[in-house]
């Protein structure tokens, strides 16, 4: 019973397919596999959106929208339709041929990120062996679009902006892709499948081996989600699109609905990336007690991928701006040699396999791992006295 | 240091968002116009004439003066002097106003008007929702929209109207005293004169 | 020469031609960069998946970049192109070496024994195989690449800090 309901949409599918002309199958089936993302993802964008105005809202003592609907729920849709009704303006000397196309070039690539990974249990678009360097990949083609907007706007801020989110992008991408090679590493495959999949055996009985209850696990899962934070441009890394600091950064011309694009093509690299760290660190659609399974899998899918976007909502609340020195200091300075270390220490972890019991093993990767945080931590910390105040008491 | 402060900002912020929830001042919105808080007592906004009595004509402390008009710095207040005359609280008669206008969309709320009247009579209000969609008419308040009767005056500034109260009070027993004392005063003559008079009319027949 | 190879050839051909010509060097830029994505649909379209995906991750995600800092940090002043002949007066100088090397090339390629005896089938090659053809056979120049990327980044390292050690 429960099997039928894990795998209700892909038996649908399956049926969908039958139902279609021999010759249109192959074609059938892709695009049978390519529309629920595309419907599902824009949804959770929607929803996402009125997520974290009500739950910054409520982090900063205040309501989020109330007005538009039960509780502000049809808020996305007057924010939709307010973008798709605004006066497109592109500056007179912009280069209108590259300002145009640089929010198709954001996101096109976003979207072909999501099909290589894997929402269920057999329920990946396509089921590519090098999963995670397509990925990668496609993600780094993101880029691209930044220095288009920024160019193409023919404007001071934005260029100032673009070359800034480049950098910061450019700096964040290595840690990214170190810290999923621990994974890589000790799962033998880059395929997304396969990686978890290598997940599902469980230990003690109870316990799937998520990769994230390892001490390489942990450390590389959060080095990952901060990497990813940054690499999405949401607070604390936020600065090039800032609005008190640079405007909107690249954005600065940007109107109407090509900002929608842009602001879409942003979360829904936010979720690609989530839906990523998920599949790599918190075992993808697996559940974390084996005593659960019989929950369908793509609902612990969503569920993480909702747990991950609370989280990202209760950052942004809490945690102030970094400024572009702080931010390359933090990326170059600490993140990278952690992320190396890191992966000293998976291969320390693989081959103490027979040295002892896990407990044994996890201590002392965990000792390599804490060791060079904390002596990188103290000596990336700037020198600073404590603060004196003169004149309060 | 080394991530403690972030996760202990994460925890007030978590304090700060279920907070909110349950108690009052995690959440301050108050949500206009559904709610409103009540204005403070020094709260001012726009001019009102104050009357008593429950009359709005002829109850009004206003006497037509024109001090208010003279002192007001914008010149909005207009008043015409009525021809009929009414008792004040004590008793004597006063003038009154026949038209007695304030613009409120010229009027700047500095309240000098309420300072140099000698007689009460007008105060400031502390209603705010004036907005109109009439540009030219509707923000010029007529003697018949100003006047407003002393219970408002206590509701919105209960210390101020408790002194005017009490002084306007001590005056008007005062004044009734003192007319309690002339009428006596003149009964007793009355009495008096009737007594010479009988006196005089009574040696006049001797005479004869 | 399938009908994949021939859209793809004929894309590439197209934005390698507007890389050279155009007189906006951005565009330029971003017409290479059509050309790098060409490229890897090449590499795709021969089952070569590491290759492939690794152009787009190299030479779209990093070199590109590159291209385009270096244009931005290095133009200043000079935003008007029509200084600039595109067509400069030696032209016949190129056309000589592009048909010399053109013409040695196809000689190379059409001797090789590759295309005389073709294989039966395009082996599908894996990412585990080549990762260990890298650690078995070529160990040797990947150590040497490394070092050479090392030397590389120290120099870069030491450009940017003499600059601002300079008064």
């Amino acid at each position: 019973m429960s099997t039928t309901v894990d795998q209700l949409f892909v038996s649908l599918k399956h049926w969908l397919v039958g139902l279609v002309p021999e010759a249109w199958q192959t074609i059938a089936s892709i695009l049978l596999s390519i529309a629920p993302i595309l419907g599902v993802f824009p949804l959770l964008f929607a929803i996402t959106t009125w997520l974290e105005r009500k739950g910054l809202g409520r982090i900063q003592n205040r309501l989020g929208p109330n007005r538009v609907g039960p509780f502000g729920w049809f808020q996305p849709i007057a924010d939709g339709i307010k973008m798709l009704t605004k006066e497109d303006v592109v500056p007179r000397s912009a280069d209108h041929l590259v300002h145009f196309l640089a929010p198709v070039v954001l996101i096109v690539p976003v979207l072909l990120a999501y099909s290589v990974l894997p929402f269920g249990k057999n329920m990946v678009a396509i089921d590519l062996d090098e999963g995670v360097l397509f990925f990668f990949a496609v993600g780094a083609a993101t880029e691209l679009s930044v220095f288009m907007a920024g160019w193409g706007s023919r404007n001071k801020y934005s260029v100032l902006g673009a070359m800034r989110a480049i950098a910061q992008m450019i700096s964040y991408e290595l840690p990214l892709v170190i810290s999923s090679l621990t994974v890589v590493m000790l799962t033998g495959s880059l395929s997304l499948v396969t990686i978890v999949d290598r997940q599902a055996p469980v230990i003690f009985g109870f316990l799937h081996q998520w990769n994230v209850f390892t001490p390489w696990g942990l450390a590389g899962c959060v080095l990952f989600f901060i990497a990813a934070t940054a690499e999405s441009n949401r607070t604390p890394f936020d600065l090039p699109e800032g609005e008190s600091e640079i405007i909107a950064g690249y954005l600065i011309e940007y109107s109407g609905f090509k900002y929608a694009l842009f602001f879409m093509g942003e979360y829904l690299g936010l979720f690609a990336i989530s839906s990523l760290g998920i599949t790599l660190f918190l075992g993808g659609w697996l559940a974390p007690f084996a005593f659960l399974d019989w929950i369908p899998s793509y609902l612990w899918f969503f569920l993480k991928l909702f747990a991950l976007i609370c989280l990202f909502i209760w950052i942004r609340g809490t945690l102030p701006r970094l400024r572009i020195d702080q931010l390359m200091n933090f990326a170059w300075k600490f993140m990278l040699p952690m992320t190396l270390i890191n992966v000293a220490v998976a291969g320390l972890w693989y081959f103490s396999r027979e040295w002892g019991g896990i407990p044994i093993r996890w201590f002392m990767c965990a000792f390599c791992i804490a060791v060079p945080y904390v002596l990188l931590g103290r000596a990336v910390e700037p020198r600073v006295a404590r603060r004196i105040y003169r004149y309060s008491n | 240091m080394l991530g403690t402060g972030i996760i202990k900002g994460m925890a007030e912020t978590a304090r700060n968002f279920l907070g909110s929830y349950t108690s009052e001042d995690r959440l301050p919105t108050v949500q206009y116009p559904e709610e409103k808080i009540p204005a403070k007592e020094n709260a001012r906004s726009f001019p009102f004439l104050v009357h008593d009595r429950n009359d709005a004509e002829m109850g009004l402390r206003c006497v037509a003066c024109l001090i208010c008009e003279k002192e007001c710095p914008p010149q909005c207040i207009y008043i015409v002097k009525d021809t009929i005359k009414k008792p004040d609280h004590t008793g004597k008669l006063q003038n009154h106003p026949k038209i007695f206008d304030i613009d409120i969309s010229v009027c700047m709320s500095c309240q000098i008007c309420v300072e140099v009247c000698p007689f009460d009579a007008i105060k400031m209000d502390t209603a705010f929702e004036f907005s109109t969609t009439d540009r030219f008419g509707a923000l010029l308040l007529h003697k018949d929209q100003l006047a407003k009767s002393n219970e408002h005056y206590q509701k919105i500034h209960p210390t101020e109207a408790a002194e005017v109260d009490a002084r306007l009070t001590g005056e008007t027993a005062k004044a009734e005293a003192k007319a309690k004392a002339d009428v006596e005063a003149k009964a007793k003559a009355a009495v008096e004169a009737k007594a010479k008079a009988a006196a005089a009319s009574a040696t006049t027949p001797a005479n004869v | 020469m399938s009908f994949p190879f021939i859209i793809t050839a004929a894309l590439m051909l197209v934005s390698a031609v507007a890389a050279m010509s155009l007189r906006n060097l951005v565009h330029c830029a971003l017409c290479l960069i059509v050309t790098f994505a060409g490229l890897a649909a090449l590499f795709l379209q021969m089952n070569a998946r590491f290759v492939g995906f690794a152009q787009i991750l190299v030479y779209i995600g990093a070199v590109a970049i590159l291209i385009l800092f270096a244009i931005l940090l290095t133009r200043s002043s000079e935003m008007k192109t029509g200084q600039l002949r595109v067509v400069p007066s030696s032209w016949w100088v190129g056309i000589a070496v592009a048909l010399v090397t053109f013409g040695s090339l196809a000689l190379a390629v059409s001797s090789s024994t590759l295309l005389k005896h073709p294989p039966s089938e395009p082996g599908i090659v894996t990412v585990k195989q080549i990762g260990f053809q890298l650690m078995e056979n070529y160990v040797l120049p990947l150590e040497v690449i490394g070092l050479l990327l090392t030397a590389a980044m120290i120099g870069a390292a030491l450009i940017a800090m003499r600059e601002k050690q300079s008064p």
